[in-house]
């Protein structure tokens, strides 16, 4: 496929607010994680929470839009420049040739929820919380769309946990037929009861910080992240890292269980190998979805072991952030793209006695390496897998 | 920039008062057709995952198991794009509700069966389809930008797409936001080239212009009443045979639809 140039990226999550916190509490193998204190009555369990929310209003013209989900999505947009980045592009490209495609899983549900905790003596939502635009799922996109003062394509992709890897692929799509000349892509989730409750009714969440590929997990953590990148064709920044392919597959299996066999994550990783022209062998990096769910890791570490020779690393890093679902795509795209720029293979953190079902591929602590082919794999309810491939610039395949 | 062009292989519907396409045929060519059974049939699911599935999937399995029989084609074999501007609304009523009142009782099957995708994943997992799939959203401009995605799968990966556009009844005080006073669901099977089963042939063009063509009643009123029903100038296209018509891909952004009958 024609590849893209990464021209700016940025993150936010219990890792810190922007690129350099991220990379910091990376180096330092710190998990981000902390007892839950969120909610009115906490689940005993650990969460992956941003700092700072609370004071972060959004700006007065930006009101309407009043949500935990848009203020976490106006801080992430406010590092690393990148507000800016995307000025100068609308202004080169004009507003309608930027599309916008982010993923998200649960958007500003955690709005409607409030509404609902408080509803009028006459059973309808408070007065203050009769803004349509933000019980929707589109309410992130159409936040972030108004506040980029973007007019092309916009997109809310909503496929659980892997809503904002498959973004990169509408974007690459519709830059390749030339419908826009760049995009803004990403996502963001943010706690919410409606996730922390629903998984553990589940029994999918752990009581303790989440431990990825360790011999004793027992479930997930849940986080918050919000994480953008600007994505343009290769000729105008030939300096920049690469989204060189994707991969996207159903499993046909279970709504909540992945396919014992890891059957649709295989595909979405071969095809996103092919897209790329890359040989297994040549991935220096895969940041695995690796959500310490017993089942996803056993499947996971399958795939691994399986696919790439021990030169490919591999981890996770949702022992840092928690599983931060639908944002969980860009977040550790951010990663991936790190690890290429730093040379920096981040530790599986949170895997103190490794699954032996784990092969030589893991990295259990920070590794210093060049990193020149990076992937990142994500997973979602419904048996929705996608896979991301990005390259130093000037890689060739 | 040249226009988008893809190729119609069939056209799902389902609504309180169209059962299938050939009914809003009907209907324009000043028929009476009967409404359907109260309930979807969704008859691709097997019937103890249609016990269990929610309305949403229901509908947006009948309108996708309508069109892809209409296509010929293997359902197995179609990457799928599902839209919906609020995915399925008494699910989401049902969980903000339980939250407010007893956190703890959350049902775990509600809860994964609330997710976006849930039509997509009960879709794949019925027909054995293990083709890329996706979930997607635009407001009241889930159809056009759910087929501005679709036709961009078709296109850049030269491949056939499912879409399905449904949206559910407005439930509980949700359903006051939500502009849904009754069900829609609509699919579209398209592909890049011309084959034995094209009905007809789309050129869409982006236009800057975002008001959609205006309809007779009722569908006017259909289209009011439902965020998936903003199909409808193009479904209605479809039915009568060659025009255009204009659709909202976005507050800034319309598509603007040649359409061509291929026999």
């Amino acid at each position: 496929m024609m590849p893209l140039a990464v021209t700016a990226y940025t993150a936010t999550s219990a890792m810190g607010h922007g690129l350099a916190a991220q990379r910091e509490t990376l180096e330092c193998m710190r998990s981000g994680l902390r007892p839950n204190d969120f909610s009115s009555s906490p689940l005993p369990c650990w969460i992956g929470r941003v700092d700072g929310l609370e004071q972060a209003a959004l700006p007065a013209t930006f009101a309407a839009w009043e949500c935990r989900n848009n203020r976490l999505a106006w801080l992430g947009l406010n590092q690393d420049g990148f507000l800016d980045r995307v000025r100068a592009v609308r202004e080169r490209c004009g507003p309608a040739r930027i599309g916008l495609f982010l993923g998200t899983s649960t958007s500003s549900i955690g709005a409607t929820e409030e509404a609902y905790r408080r509803l009028d003596p006459d059973g309808g939502l408070p007065d203050d919380m009769l803004r349509p635009a933000i019980h929707a799922p589109h309410s992130l996109a159409s936040f972030v769309g108004t506040a980029l003062a973007l007019e092309g394509p916009c997109l809310t992709v909503s496929t659980a946990c892997s809503s904002s890897a498959k973004v990169f692929a509408s974007a690459q799509r519709m830059i390749a037929l030339g419908l826009i000349d760049a995009a803004v892509v990403g996502g963001v989730d943010t706690l919410c009861d409606s996730v922390l409750f629903g998984f553990n009714a589940l029994e999918l969440v752990s009581t303790q910080p989440c431990r990825p590929f360790d011999l004793a997990r027992d479930g997930i953590s849940i986080g918050e992240a919000a994480g953008f990148a600007l994505l343009q064709r290769v000729e105008t920044a030939p300096q920049a890292p690469r989204l060189l392919g994707y991969g996207e597959a159903s499993d046909a299996h279970h709504m909540s269980t992945p396919h014992p066999q890891g059957l649709g994550a295989g595909l979405a990783l071969q095809a996103a190998l092919e897209r790329a022209g890359l040989g297994a062998a040549q991935v220096d990096y895969i940041n695995l979805h690796g959500t310490a769910s017993q089942k996803n890791d056993e499947v996971e570490a399958a795939l691994v072991n399986r696919t790439f020779p021990a030169t490919t690393r591999a981890s996770s890093t949702k022992g840092f952030t928690g599983h931060t679902l639908g944002a969980a795509g860009i977040l550790e795209a951010t990663v991936a793209l790190q690890a290429i720029e730093h040379g920096l293979v981040p530790g599986n953190l949170g895997g103190d006695t490794p699954d032996p079902s784990c092969g030589s591929s893991f990295a259990w602590r920070n590794e210093r390496q060049r990193v020149q082919v990076a992937l990142s794999n994500s997973f979602g309810f419904g048996g929705n897998n996608a896979c991301l491939a990005f390259a130093a610039a000037g890689f060739a395949a | 920039m040249t226009a988008l062009r893809i190729y119609v292989e069939g056209m799902g519907l389902w609504s309180p008062q169209l059962g299938d396409f050939d009914a809003l045929r009907s209907l324009l060519e000043g028929g009476s057709p009967p409404p359907p059974a109260a309930r979807p049939a969704a008859a691709t699911i097997p019937p103890n995952e249609r016990r269990r599935a929610p309305e949403g999937v229901l509908l947006a399995v009948e309108a996708a198991g309508q069109v892809v029989a209409m296509s010929g084609r293997d359902a197995a074999s179609l990457a799928c794009v599902f839209s919906s501007s609020h995915g399925d609304q008494s699910i989401t009523d049902y969980m903000c509700a339980t939250l407010a009142r007893a956190p703890g009782e959350l049902s775990p099957i509600r809860f994964h069966n609330s997710v976006h995708n849930a039509p997509a994943g009960y879709w794949t997992i019925a027909v054995g389809c293990r083709e890329p799939s996706t979930a997607v959203c635009a407001h009241r401009a889930s159809f056009g930008a759910g087929l501005l995605e679709a036709a961009s799968q078709v296109l850049a990966e030269q491949r056939p797409v499912l879409l399905v556009c449904m949206d559910t009844a407005g439930s509980g005080p949700l359903g006051e936001v939500t502009g849904c006073q009754q069900p829609f669901a609509c699919a579209l099977v398209l592909a890049p080239a011309v084959g034995a089963s094209t009905r007809a042939r789309l050129d869409i063009q982006l236009s800057a212009d975002a008001t959609p063509t205006t309809l007779a009643p009722p569908l006017e009123d259909w289209r009011a009443a439902n965020a998936s029903a903003e199909a409808l100038p193009l479904l209605a296209l479809l039915a009568r045979g060659p025009g255009r018509c204009q659709l909202a891909a976005g507050p800034d952004l319309g598509l603007q639809i040649d359409t061509e009958t291929v026999a």
